[in-house]
């Protein structure tokens, strides 16, 4: 029923290191004072178009939890994270899935920041598209928007100054993307089959990658510049002929070097954001970039609301050999922030395709009820989506999406 | 001998004389008493407080956040101040990591746990509420004595005490308030209470400070800090606690690259 990192070895001596440092460390520590936190969510997604595949299903009823233990020690400058993750999906079992978010140690010494075990790390400055964050591994089957990840088994070492930060990692143990089953929405035609996948690396997924990362600031503007080596995050499906005579498809995860740049920049009440990426690998090249900007009309209401304007632009050189949906195309949003007690927010976005002409529109909403309670809800469609472009696969699969999480 | 004596005696004459005869306008006296106010707050180095902040609004529904604040003194610019949230359950670890300047817009930094994403945010309008409360950025910022021109208006009786009455105009370009009358105590120089007029100069909010507690025998804190919106009929209580000052924080534990690491 449950699908699980294969990587057993890393997860099971990360936990064992950390369940040391717990009872032998930890306790023997008189400020040491560990605190659980989390929360359980019920979610309920429909699809009200037919499906476009075989088997798919029209909705989904799922209950996922994500409690996390915090304990700190020496004034914060050592400390154990434990964030286990699980999801029970109703229709699909590729989307019940389990997952440790984060179990790492902490320990500060200085100016130098350690961070060992499995952890998330995000770099990068615009809304619309991720591109420069690379370090941790997309768990698609929560959500298409690609911000939920799986965790990363990683050394990670900060050097703090006051000019910025200068990142080291060492990634030992790559985790596969998550994709939906036969049974599930949001997939490619073809089921992609995550027991099996095939690497570039002879290693596999033993292969040890490597980034580092600079931070630094000039007054209003912020720069972020990455590299990394490695296994690529995003595989290539490749369509191949299974045991039982039927198609499906492998994912193929290449070798790449990818070099990033982030850039934000506050001017006025604008905010300027850039990411752009070049990567290398065997094949072909490629550059890809996300830029824009994000206006906020402050206290647009008596009661104080904020109402922020975003414009992104996306461009991928592949063009229309590209395989992502973001190759040329206008992202325009808006975010309305109420400022009340409840944290209510509503974010509406559109997507326009110039080559593909196609469209998908998305309305998130957030609000927050009793101290406890928190209700968020998602509308996405699409609309025509041509037939070439990789966001074809998605076409018949407009869906809306409540979420009603209790926070502990 | 005598003619030191003498020098002394000219010495003591003179100033006195001077002191008199030098007619203090309202606004230098507002001003002088900003700074001497400014001044009996300087040198604590670090703060460490919780606080507990109750929202209410007309109907008298409440709201609660938990919220844990770190603060780094900087001199000749404002301080520099981290807050965590604690409660709401749904915002827990969210920092809001703030460097105060006096004129100038502030550098301020969101960390959103979830995405365990860094934003730097636009902060040049300080005039949005804080976290649904009625309590403005601005509000909640240092008190750097350059932030305002001044006016003495009298002297009034504040409970026991008596009480400069001061009226204060922001010098920051986007304000949300006109003009600000504050109450300060003649004793101790501590703020009594503040009144807030909108961009219409019509009342807005009123703060009420209460509670004072003298730490390391220096510096004066309240234990609630009451803010009441005449226009919605809103209010937010702060109630703080466990103060703590010159901790072992250092500049590093209110850098924005730490904010992952900071509880």
């Amino acid at each position: 029923m449950f699908t699980f990192s294969k990587n057993y070895s890393y997860v099971c001596l990360t936990l064992c290191v950390l369940l040391q440092i717990y009872l032998h460390v930890a306790n023997a520590e008189e400020d040491a004072n560990g605190i659980w936190s989390g929360y359980i969510s019920g979610q309920g997604r429909g699809f009200w178009q037919s499906p476009q595949f075989d088997d798919q299903r029209d909705g989904d009823i799922s209950l996922a939890i994500e409690p996390e233990y915090y304990k700190d020690w020496n004034n914060g400058l050592r400390a154990i994270t434990f964030k286990p993750f699980a999801r029970i999906d109703s229709t699909d079992p590729e989307r019940s899935h389990i997952d440790i978010r984060e179990a790492h140690y902490l320990h500060v010494v200085g100016d130098w920041e350690w961070r060992v075990g499995i952890a998330k790390v995000f770099w990068g400055v615009t809304e619309s598209q991720h591109l420069v964050d690379i370090i941790n591994q997309t768990d698609l089957v929560e959500n298409i928007d690609t911000e939920d990840k799986l965790g990363q088994p990683m050394i990670e070492t900060t050097w703090l100054k006051n000019w910025g930060a200068l990142q080291f990692y060492v990634l030992p143990g790559f985790r596969e993307r998550t994709f939906p089953g036969r049974k599930g929405r949001l997939r490619t035609g073809l089921v992609v089959d995550t027991d099996e996948e095939e690497y570039e690396s002879g290693a596999e997924e033993n292969h040890v990658d490597w980034a580092v990362r600079l931070k630094t600031q000039f007054g209003p503007v912020d720069l972020g510049l990455s590299h990394f080596n490695g296994t690529s995050r995003a595989p290539e499906l490749r369509p191949t002929l299974n045991s039982n005579g039927g198609v499906e498809l492998i994912p193929f995860y290449g070798l790449i070097d990818q070099t990033g740049l982030d850039l934000q920049a506050l001017v006025g009440n604008w905010t300027w954001k850039l990411e752009s990426i070049l990567q290398t690998k065997k094949g072909r090249d490629f550059t890809a970039a996300v830029g824009g900007f994000e206006y906020t009309f402050y206290r647009v209401s008596k009661s104080g609301a904020d109402l922020g304007v975003l414009t992104e632009y996306h461009f991928d050189d592949r063009k229309q050999d590209a395989p992502v949906v973001f190759q040329d195309d206008i992202f325009l949003g808006m975010r309305y922030v109420l400022n009340d007690a409840q944290g209510t927010e509503v974010l509406a976005g559109g997507l326009y395709d110039f080559d593909y002409s196609s469209k998908s529109v998305r309305v998130e909403l957030q609000r927050r009820f009793s101290d406890s309670w928190k209700l968020e809800s998602e509308l996405q469609m699409f609309s025509d989506v041509a037939d070439d472009d990789p966001l074809r696969t998605f076409h018949r699969d407009d869906y809306f999406q409540i979420d009603l999480a209790y926070y502990f | 001998m005598k003619i030191i004596w003498f020098l002394i005696w000219l010495l003591l004459v003179s100033t006195s004389l001077f002191s008199i005869s030098w007619a203090e306008t309202p606004e230098e006296k507002g001003l002088a008493i900003a700074i001497d106010a400014d001044m009996r707050d300087t040198g604590f180095e670090t703060q460490t407080a919780d606080l507990v902040m109750t929202l209410r609004n007309r109907q008298g529904q409440e709201s609660t956040r938990y919220i844990r604040t770190r603060t780094l003194e900087v001199e000749g610019d404002g301080d520099k101040v981290l807050s965590i949230f604690d409660r709401p359950a749904d915002i827990k670890h969210t920092a809001v990591l703030t460097y105060s300047h006096g004129l100038e817009p502030d550098d301020q930094w969101l960390f959103l746990p979830a995405l365990k994403r860094v934003k730097r945010i636009n902060s040049r309008n300080k005039s949005g509420p804080f976290v649904g409360s009625e309590f403005a950025f601005e509000d909640l910022g240092s008190q750097e004595v350059e932030k305002y021109s001044y006016k003495y208006l009298h002297d009034e009786a504040c409970g026991e005490r008596k009480c400069f009455v001061v009226e204060r105009y922001p010098e920051y370009v986007y304000s949300g308030y006109v003009r600000q009358i504050a109450w300060i105590d003649q004793a101790e120089y501590r703020i009594v209470k503040v009144e807030f007029y909108d961009r219409k100069n019509s009342l807005l909010k009123t703060l009420t400070y209460s509670g004072y507690q003298e730490y390391l025998d220096y510096f004066w804190r309240p234990d609630e800090m009451f803010m009441e919106n005449h226009q919605t009929g809103k209010t937010t209580t702060l109630r703080w606690a466990n103060y703590k000052f010159k901790t072992k924080l250092k500049e590093r534990d209110f850098n924005p690259n730490a904010l992952p690491r900071l509880r």
